[in-house]
C-alpha cells in the first residue's frame, strides 16, 4: 500500500564514489551493455508502439496518408465528439465526490482516535482486489430495474452517468485514500502545538495548517482519481448505457465497428488529458519534495471522545457501501435464476458452460500473473538499480527514468491498441509473440512500470551507495554485489513490486482486451465478454473469483513481508 | 557465467516457453461467432469423421470476429471461419481474404444458401431470424400487452421498456435494421426507426443480450434472434417468442477458408463436413431452417412456418450498403442519452 508514498523521484542525487579512473572497467561496459539493451526494450515496447497509434490517427483504412482528415470527420459527427464533454462531466463529478471522502476518512484515520481504525483500514481498501467491471455489476443488481434498492433511485435509470459515477467513485476511492493518508501522516506536530498556544479554534487550524501541508498530496489524489476516471473501461462498459465516453468509444470503433484509424483517433483524444493531468502531477510532486523538513515532529493524536465518535458517524457509510456493494456481488453469483429463482446455486460458476473462456481462462489468468510477477518485478527492479546507481552514462539513465514514466499517463486501451498495431504488423519480426501469453505479460507489464519504477528507485535511494564503493575496492563485479547485498535488502520493496504486479494482472481489462486469443483468454476478459453477452450472473461469479485470488495473494505478501522481516531482524541483531 | 548473460539466457527462455505450445501436425484455427454453448458438440461431431483434426476455436460475437479477421488481413492468424454471418464473409470476400472452394456435396444444398460463383467462396450452413423475446411477468406489472408486429413497438405504451442491439457492433442488430429498410423501403424504414427508437431504453453490444435482460427482467421487450429466446425459454425463463407478422430480418451463418492458410487440406476437410448431412442435421438442432433442403425437423418454440416468415434478404445490397447505414444509425441514435 505504500506504493503512492514512495512518488516523489528525482534524478538529482548523484553518486560520487572514489574508484579509481580506470578506462572503462569490466564492469562499466557490462552496466552499459545492460542498460542499452533495456533502454532498446523499453523502446520496443512502449515508445514505438505509441508513435504507431500517432500514424494509424492520420491513415484511412487502406494505410495512405490522409492529413488530419480523420480528426476532421471526428469533430464533425457529435455522437463521438460528444464523449469528450461527457468524460470531463464524469471525471470531474467523480472527483469531487472521491476527493471530499476520501479526505474525510483519511482526516479520521490518521487525525483521530476514531474507534475501529484497524477495521477501517482493511476494509477501505477492499475496492481494490476487485476488477472494475465489479462493482459495476453489482450495482446493476443494486439498482437495476430488479435491483434490490431500486426505490432509492426514484424513478431515475442506474444505466447512464449516475452509475458510472457511482460505480467509478466506488473503484477509485482507495487510490485517493492512500495518498491522502500518506499526506496527513507527514505533518509536523510543532505547527499543531504553536496554534495550542496561540489559541486558535479548531476550524482556523484546520484551514490554515492541515489544509496548506497536505495541499499537495490533494492535489496528487485528485489527479490520479481523474487519471484512473477518464481511462477506465469497466465501469461505463457494465453500467454506461447509452452515455458514450471516450474509453467506451475506443472499443466500440475498433471491436464493433472495425474503424481502426477512428479507434487512433480516440485513443489520441483520450491520450491528451491524461497526459496533461501526468505533467501537472509530476510538476506538483517535484515541489513537494522540497517542502518536506527534516527536522518535523510527528504528530500523534489525542483521544477526544466527540470528535472521535462523531468522526465514526461520518464515516460508517463507507465502509458499509463498500461491503454491500461487494457482497451483493458474492450474494448475486450465488442465485440461480435472478430474479425468478432466488436459490442458492453454484450454477454460475461453471464456467465451461458459457461464454467467455470458461475455467481456462481463470488459470490463464493466473499464469499471466505469475510470469508478469515474476519477470516484471526482476527486469524493472534491476534496471531501477543500473539507473540509480551506475557512475557515468547520464543522459541515458535520464533518458530510461524519463520513459519509465510514461506508461503513468498512457491509458490501457490505448497501450492495447498501439500494441495490436505495432506487434501484428506483418513487416515486424517481433511479430511471432503476437497471440501468445509473452505479448500479455509484456504489454502488462509495460503498462504497469511507472509505479513498480518508482517504489525501487525509492527502496535503493535508502540503501548506501558504500556498497558499491567497497565491493568496487574489493574488486567483488557488481552483479555479485546487487545478488548478494542489494536484492535481499531489498526484499520488502521486491515483494510490493510483485504483488502490485499480480493484482493488476489479475484485475486489468483495458490494455488486454484487443490482445487476448483464444488459447490465452484471460478472467477479466471473460466477466467482460459474459457481461456483453447477457450473461451477468456468471460475470459476476468470474469477478468475485478474481476477488478472492487478490485478496488471498495479498495475504500471502502480507504472511510473507512478516516473516522476512523478522528474520532480517534477526540478522541484523546477530552482526 | 555473467549475471547479466544468465538473466538474459532465463529471459529468452521464459520467452520461448511463453510463446510455447508446438503445433501439433493438423491444428485447424477456426474464427466463430456460433453460442459458445455449441462449440463442443460441433467440434465432436466433426471429430467422429476427422479424428486427427483438432480444431482451436476463436469465439466472439460477429462484429467482433469479423473486426478480428480484418485487422489481421495482412498477417492471418484462422485457417477458417465456421458459423460466421454471410454478410460478414460478403465483407471479406470483397477484400479477397477468402480462398475459394467447392466442397464434396455442395451441389446438395439449397442455391441461396452459398455464394453464387461457380467455385464458391463460402458456404451456408443455417438460417437465424430475428424474433422478439416478452417477459410476460414484467409485461403484467406494466400493463403492456403483447405485441405482434414490428409497428407495434413504436406505440407509445412501449415507451422506456424495449431494448434492441446495436447494429454497430451486432450482427443481430445489424440485421434487424437491415431488414426493417426492406421491409419497409428506406424513407418508411428510417421513419419506423425514429418510432422505434423513442421507446429504446438502451442498445446493447450483443445480440443476444437484449433476450437475456428480457429474460432476467430488466426489460419486458427485447429484440434478440430465436435461437436464443428458444434456449433461455427452455431453461425456464417466463418468456414469449414473438414473430412479427410483416417479416423477420435473417442472416445465415457459414463457412470458409482463409486465404493464405497452412493447413488448406485440413481446412478443406472442414469444409466437405460443413455441407454434409450429418452436420446439417447437427445445425437444426438449434436452428429451424438449415442449407440443405429436406433435412430440417421442427424445433421447439420456433413457428412451423418459420421459412415463410422470412423476408427476401438481399445480402449483397445489405454487403455492399453495410457503411453507410451504419453511419447514418449512429448518427441518428448513438448517443441516445444526450439532451437535444
Amino acid at each position: 500500500m505504500s506504493i503512492f508514498e514512495n512518488l516523489p523521484v528525482s534524478l538529482t542525487q548523484e553518486t560520487v564514489l572514489n574508484t579509481p579512473k580506470a578506462t572503462l572497467s569490466r564492469d562499466q561496459i557490462l552496466q552499459a551493455s545492460g542498460l542499452l539493451i533495456a533502454s532498446i526494450i523499453l523502446l520496443i515496447t512502449l515508445v514505438l508502439p505509441l508513435y504507431t497509434i500517432l500514424s494509424k490517427s492520420v491513415e484511412d483504412q487502406q494505410g495512405g496518408f490522409i492529413g488530419l482528415a480523420n480528426y476532421i470527420d471526428y469533430f464533425s459527427t457529435p455522437a463521438l465528439s460528444m464523449s469528450i464533454s461527457h468524460t470531463l462531466t464524469i471525471a470531474f463529478i467523480t472527483t469531487f465526490i472521491v476527493i471530499g471522502l476520501a479526505l474525510l476518512t483519511a482526516y479520521a484515520l490518521t487525525r483521530t482516535c476514531m474507534p475501529g481504525r484497524g477495521f477501517f483500514k482493511v476494509f477501505l481498501m477492499a475496492p481494490i482486489f476487485a476488477p472494475s467491471l465489479l462493482p459495476a455489476i453489482s450495482l446493476v443488481y443494486l439498482f437495476g430495474n430488479q435491483g434490490v434498492l431500486k426505490g432509492l433511485m426514484f424513478g431515475e435509470t442506474i444505466y447512464g452517468p449516475i452509475g458510472i459515477v457511482i460505480g467509478l467513485a466506488f473503484w477509485c476511492f482507495p487510490h485517493a485514500l492512500m495518498i491522502l493518508v500518506t499526506a496527513l501522516s507527514n505533518t509536523d506536530a510543532r505547527l499543531y502545538e504553536s496554534a495550542k498556544v496561540l489559541r486558535t479554534s479548531g476550524f482556523r487550524t484546520f484551514m490554515t495548517i492541515t489544509l496548506p501541508s497536505i495541499k499537495y498530496g490533494l492535489i496528487s489524489a485528485s489527479f490520479v482519481v481523474f487519471t484512473l476516471v477518464i481511462t477506465d473501461f469497466g465501469v461505463p462498459k457494465v453500467i454506461g448505457g447509452q452515455y458514450n465516453m471516450l474509453a467506451t468509444d475506443i472499443y466500440k470503433q475498433v471491436i464493433g465497428q472495425q474503424n481502426f484509424s477512428m479507434g487512433a483517433v480516440v485513443s489520441v483524444v483520450l491520450l491528451l488529458p491524461a497526459l496533461f493531468a501526468f505533467a501537472i502531477d509530476r510538476w506538483v510532486q517535484r515541489k513537494q519534495v522540497a517542502l518536506l523538513s527534516a527536522r518535523a515532529a510527528p504528530l500523534i493524536p489525542k483521544k477526544n471522545p466527540v470528535k472521535d465518535w462523531t468522526m465514526l458517524a461520518l464515516c460508517l457509510p463507507v465502509p458499509i457501501i463498500i461491503l454491500t456493494v461487494l457482497g451483493m456481488a458474492v450474494y448475486a453469483s450465488l442465485v440461480s435464476f435472478w430474479p425468478y429463482n432466488l436459490s442458492l446455486s453454484f450454477a454460475n460458476y461453471q464456467f465451461d458452460l458459457m461464454d467467455g473462456g470458461g475455467w481456462e481462462a481463470y488459470y490463464n489468468s493466473l499464469e499471466m500473473a505469475c510470469w508478469t510477477a515474476l519477470i516484471g518485478t526482476l527486469f524493472i527492479f534491476y534496471n531501477a538499480y543500473l539507473v540509480e546507481k551506475i557512475k557515468g552514462l547520464k543522459t541515458l539513465r535520464m533518458l530510461y527514468h524519463l520513459a519509465a514514466m510514461i506508461p503513468l499517463a498512457v491509458p490501457g486501451m490505448v497501450l492495447g491498441l498501439a500494441y495490436v498495431f505495432f506487434f501484428n504488423a506483418p513487416n515486424n519480426p517481433l511479430n511471432f509473440v503476437y497471440g501468445t501469453m509473452a505479448i500479455l505479460v509484456i504489454c502488462t507489464v509495460a503498462h504497469y512500470y511507472t509505479v513498480c519504477h518508482l517504489t525501487a528507485v525509492t527502496a535503493l535511494k535508502q540503501i548506501d551507495n558504500e556498497f558499491e564503493a567497497v565491493s568496487a575496492s574489493l574488486k567483488i563485479p557488481f552483479y555479485v554485489t546487487f545478488w548478494r547485498v542489494i536484492m535481499p535488502v531489498s526484499l520488502p520493496a521486491l515483494l510490493e513490486i510483485g504483488s502490485y504486479l499480480f493484482m493488476n494482472a489479475m484485475t486489468t481489462v483495458s490494455a488486454v482486451v484487443f490482445i487476448y486469443s483464444a488459447d490465452t483468454m484471460l478472467a477479466s476478459v471473460a466477466v467482460l465478454n459474459m457481461d456483453d453477452a447477457g450473461d451477468i450472473a456468471p460475470a459476476a461469479a468470474m469477478g468475485v473469483l478474481i476477488m478472492g485470488t487478490c485478496i488471498l495473494a495479498k495475504l500471502i505478501h502480507w504472511v510473507f513481508s512478516h516473516y522476512l522481516l523478522a528474520r532480517t531482524q534477526r540478522w541484523r541483531a546477530g552482526t | 557465467m555473467k549475471l547479466v548473460n544468465k538473466l538474459s539466457i532465463a529471459l529468452m527462455t521464459a520467452g520461448v516457453a511463453l510463446t510455447g505450445s508446438v503445433q501439433a501436425a493438423t491444428e485447424l484455427t477456426v474464427y466463430t461467432a456460433l453460442e459458445a454453448d455449441d462449440l463442443k458438440r460441433y467440434a465432436s461431431e466433426f471429430n467422429k469423421q476427422y479424428p486427427d483434426i483438432k480444431i482451436k476455436w476463436v469465439r466472439d460475437s460477429t462484429g467482433i470476429v469479423t473486426a478480428k479477421l480484418l485487422a489481421e488481413k495482412e498477417n492471418p492468424q484462422a485457417d477458417a471461419v465456421w458459423g460466421l454471418a454471410a454478410t460478414s464473409l460478403l465483407v471479406l470476400k470483397g477484400q479477397a481474404m477468402l480462398s475459394p472452394y467447392a466442397p464434396q456435396g455442395v451441389e446438395n444444398l439449397s442455391s441461396k444458401f452459398r455464394d453464387a460463383d461457380q467455385v464458391p467462396s463460402w458456404v451456408g450452413m443455417n438460417a437465424w431470424m430475428a424474433s422478439i423475446c416478452f417477459n410476460t411477468i414484467e409485461a403484467k406489472k406494466h400493463n403492456l400487452p403483447k405485441p405482434t408486429s414490428w409497428e407495434d413497438l413504436t406505440k407509445p405504451v412501449y415507451k422506456g421498456h424495449v431494448i434492441m442491439p446495436n447494429p454497430n457492433s451486432s450482427g443481430t442488430g445489424f440485421l434487424d435494421v437491415s431488414s426493417w429498410l426492406q421491409i419497409f423501403g428506406e424513407d418508411k424504414g428510417w421513419s419506423f426507426m425514429d418510432g422505434l427508437h423513442q421507446n429504446i431504453s438502451r442498445y446493447t453490444h450483443s445480440g443476444s443480450k437484449p433476450c437475456k435482460l428480457a429474460a432476467s427482467g430488466e426489460t419486458p421487450i427485447g429484440v434478440s434472434f430465436a435461437f436464443r429466446g428458444a434456449k433461455l425459454k427452455n431453461k425456464g425463463a417466463p418468456i414469449d417468442l414473438v414473430f412479427p407478422r410483416e417479416g423477420l430480418g435473417w442472416d445465415m451463418e457459414a463457412a470458409a477458408i482463409i486465404k493464405g492458410t497452412k493447413n488448406l487440406s485440413a481446412a478443406k476437410k472442414l469444409l466437405d463436413f460443413a455441407v454434409s448431412k450429418d452436420a446439417n442435421q447437427m445445425y437444426n438442432k438449434g436452428f429451424a431452417v438449415v442449407a440443405m433442403p429436406g433435412v430440417a425437423k421442427p424445433v421447439q418454440y420456433f413457428p412451423a412456418d418459420a421459412e415463410s416468415l422470412m423476408i427476401d434478404n438481399n445480402f449483397a445490397w445489405a454487403a455492399n450498403n453495410r457503411k453507410e447505414i451504419l453511419a447514418k444509425w449512429q448518427n441518428r441514435y448513438d448517443g441516445k442519452s444526450e439532451p437535444k
